[in-house]
């Protein structure tokens, strides 16, 4: 019986040794700094006069009463709601396109793939040229059809369309190395055991094809949704979140209200707000998504 | 072998000048078993890719039931298929799998239930239905494959070497199944197979087959008993049949090679013999022990003894065979008279 004990003990130990190298990082670069911001995000902004004192969940309070944060909000949620079914698509219909057997496959794909070796400093400025009013790309397009100069980055009405543009080239290019990736592991039988009973391309694509490749769509998902979070590197090229916030993203606001208004608190209430969201998409795709995939 | 319910005139597959399959003709009846038999690479599958479809022919005719398929996709040729690898939907549950080909061609689904339930009794596959392929084993795997080449009711079924990812044990019993099932259906089965125990075994018409050529067409018998070359000689058979120089045989001068079965040697006393060997190998199988022998102008020499054999290495046998049981052929392997 002691021996018993002293083995399990003994594998205890192991287990936690195991365990340690994961558990200090994440710790030290995760879980604390979760729990600090959380921490700091019920105190006041400290003053030289008013020293940070704890204020309970007044900093939500003010974020919710705050119309910006509502605006920049609705913006991220547009944001989201366009870039991630977009560039799924299209990168799932650039994927079975450079798949199949077509002239210049290669050229094809590198093509696709070029957006996504650009740093995003990069392609804002790429795209700052495309945008520019007057001898931008698209006005001289749109002049030798007669269109009218537009101000694509200048007007609240199109700031925001052109950001998520700007996103959707970027990252389709990406997901579609991963799509094509996944196809590849499909194996070519499967597709000669469907030509044998007649299916059509499009069965074929949405019965086996598109259930085999989910496992790859929910990363992409997933990649998709932390990327409509964490992609702004181009709106401090393009837009500066303006014109009147309307292309301002939340990761931006958070960035501003920290480092250019050095509202901390606020910043870190945001920063919570975010995480929680976050946390709520990882449980339902763990959950109930993951139910649903067939993983091979 | 008048009605001719596959037809297959003189096609041709070349890939990039590389040899494919050449000058193949083959036709056979209605409910017939044909087994496309060769080692790897010699065009076996690759003809039967033409026949279903999946490869378009660089030459020649193929008929199905009289109809001219040369020009149509697989769907059109009224023929089911099952592969090598099974090609089973991984997502897909038993069920769903076998009945993919119906709900492609929309069949009722009272109908569908019917056809489903019937195929699964067939292969013993009741009380699987809702299992994904992951969760079934080799064998059940495989019978989910006939399942759905059953359930499409052709008369035509296409086998791609069915066998080839089971176990020895579980290959003879699919074996016997496959015969019954093709029996009992009345369907004609074209069977890819590089295992001569299979083809021989399970056919009424084997095609031996090599580097991309017809060798020789014929039932089990014919190929065994009446080869058509020294490569058919070769194949068939277990241990192969022996090749031995005419020059060493006295009387038998004229031919280039004469060929005899292990089963027709017999060991002859001393002096007696019409061919003194030396003893290279014995090969203990049971009920009887195969000894291998060597002489410099033949190779494959086999002969069976019963029981236990426990010869030296290097023992002189003297061996002896009739006269009617030679097979003959000439300079280029083939057979003569």
């Amino acid at each position: 019986m002691l021996r018993l004990k002293k083995m399990s003990q003994r594998q205890s130990i192991y287990g936690w040794l195991l365990l340690s190298p994961a558990m200090i990082l994440l710790t030290t670069f995760a879980f604390y700094p979760s729990m600090a911001t959380f921490w700091s995000s019920l105190f006041s902004r400290g003053t030289r006069r008013k020293p940070s004192k704890f204020i309970g969940t007044d900093n939500y309070t003010d974020l919710f009463a705050d119309p910006t944060f509502w605006k920049v909000l609705t913006n991220n949620l547009i944001y989201a709601g366009a870039t991630i079914p977009i560039s799924i698509v299209i990168a799932l219909s650039m994927a079975l396109w450079a798949n199949s057997k077509i002239p210049a496959r290669s050229f094809i794909r590198t093509a696709y793939f070029t957006p996504t070796v650009l740093p995003m400093i990069a392609a804002a400025n790429l795209w700052l040229f495309f945008y520019t009013p007057g001898f931008g790309v698209l006005d001289q397009i749109g002049s030798l059809f007669g269109l009218p100069s537009v101000n694509w980055l200048g007007q609240p009405e199109t700031a925001l369309f052109s950001i998520i543009v700007v996103t959707i080239w970027k990252e389709a290019g990406f997901f579609m190395i991963f799509y094509l990736a996944a196809l590849q592991t499909i194996p070519e039988d499967l597709k000669e055991a469907a030509d044998i009973e007649g299916t059509s391309r499009w069965y074929y694509t949405r019965r086996i094809v598109l259930p085999l490749l989910m496992p790859t769509t929910l990363f992409i998902l997933v990649n998709a949704l932390i990327n409509s979070v964490k992609l702004i590197d181009h709106l401090f090229i393009l837009t500066k979140g303006g014109p009147n916030d309307a292309s301002k993203l939340l990761l931006y606001y958070i960035w501003e209200m920290a480092f250019a208004f050095f509202d901390a608190p606020h910043a870190a209430a945001t920063t919570i707000l975010v995480l929680a969201a976050l946390g709520i998409i990882a449980g339902i795709k763990f959950t109930i998504l993951d139910k649903r995939t067939h993983y091979q | 072998m008048s009605e001719k319910f596959v037809d297959i005139n003189n096609i041709a597959k070349r890939w990039n000048g590389q040899l494919g399959v050449e000058d193949i003709s083959l036709s056979f009846p209605k409910g017939s078993f044909v087994a496309l038999l060769g080692p790897s690479g010699c065009g076996k599958s690759t003809t039967l890719r033409l026949l279903s479809g999946l490869e378009q022919a660089d030459q020649g005719i193929i008929k199905i039931n009289g109809v001219d398929v040369t020009d149509k996709p697989p769907s059109e040729r009224n023929l089911s298929m099952v592969f090598q690898s099974y090609a089973l939907f991984p997502h897909l549950t038993v069920k769903e799998n076998v009945i993919f080909g119906l709900k492609v061609r929309k069949t009722p689904i009272k109908e569908r239930q019917e056809k489903l339930l019937r195929a699964l009794e067939i292969t013993g596959l009741v009380g699987f239905e809702n299992r994904k392929p992951a969760e079934l084993s080799g064998g059940q795997r495989q019978r989910v494959a006939l399942a759905r080449a059953i359930v499409a009711n052709q008369p035509l079924c296409l086998m791609d070497e069915p066998l080839s990812n089971l176990d020895a044990k579980l290959r003879n019993s699919v074996r016997k199944d496959i015969k019954k099932l093709q029996v009992n259906l009345g369907i004609t089965v074209v069977y890819v197979t590089h295992d001569q125990t299979e083809a021989m075994s399970m056919a009424d018409i084997v095609v031996l087959m090599k580097d991309g050529r017809i060798q020789q067409t014929g039932s089990p018998e014919e190929l065994y008993y009446k080869p058509n070359n020294i490569f058919v000689a070769e194949f068939i058979g277990s241990p192969p049949m022996a090749i031995i120089e005419g020059k060493a045989l006295k009387g038998f001068e004229k031919y280039s090679s004469v060929g005899i079965r292990s089963e027709n040697l017999t060991v002859a006393k001393k002096g007696k013999g019409r061919l003194i060997c030396e003893v290279s190998e014995c090969e203990f199988l049971g009920s009887e022990t195969f000894i291998g022998l060597s002489h410099p102008s033949a190779k494959g020499l086999t002969i069976s003894m019963p029981g236990v054999q426990n010869i030296d290495q290097g023992k002189k046998l003297e061996i002896s065979f009739a006269n009617e049981d030679l097979h003959f052929f000439d300079v280029n392997g083939d057979r003569t008279s």
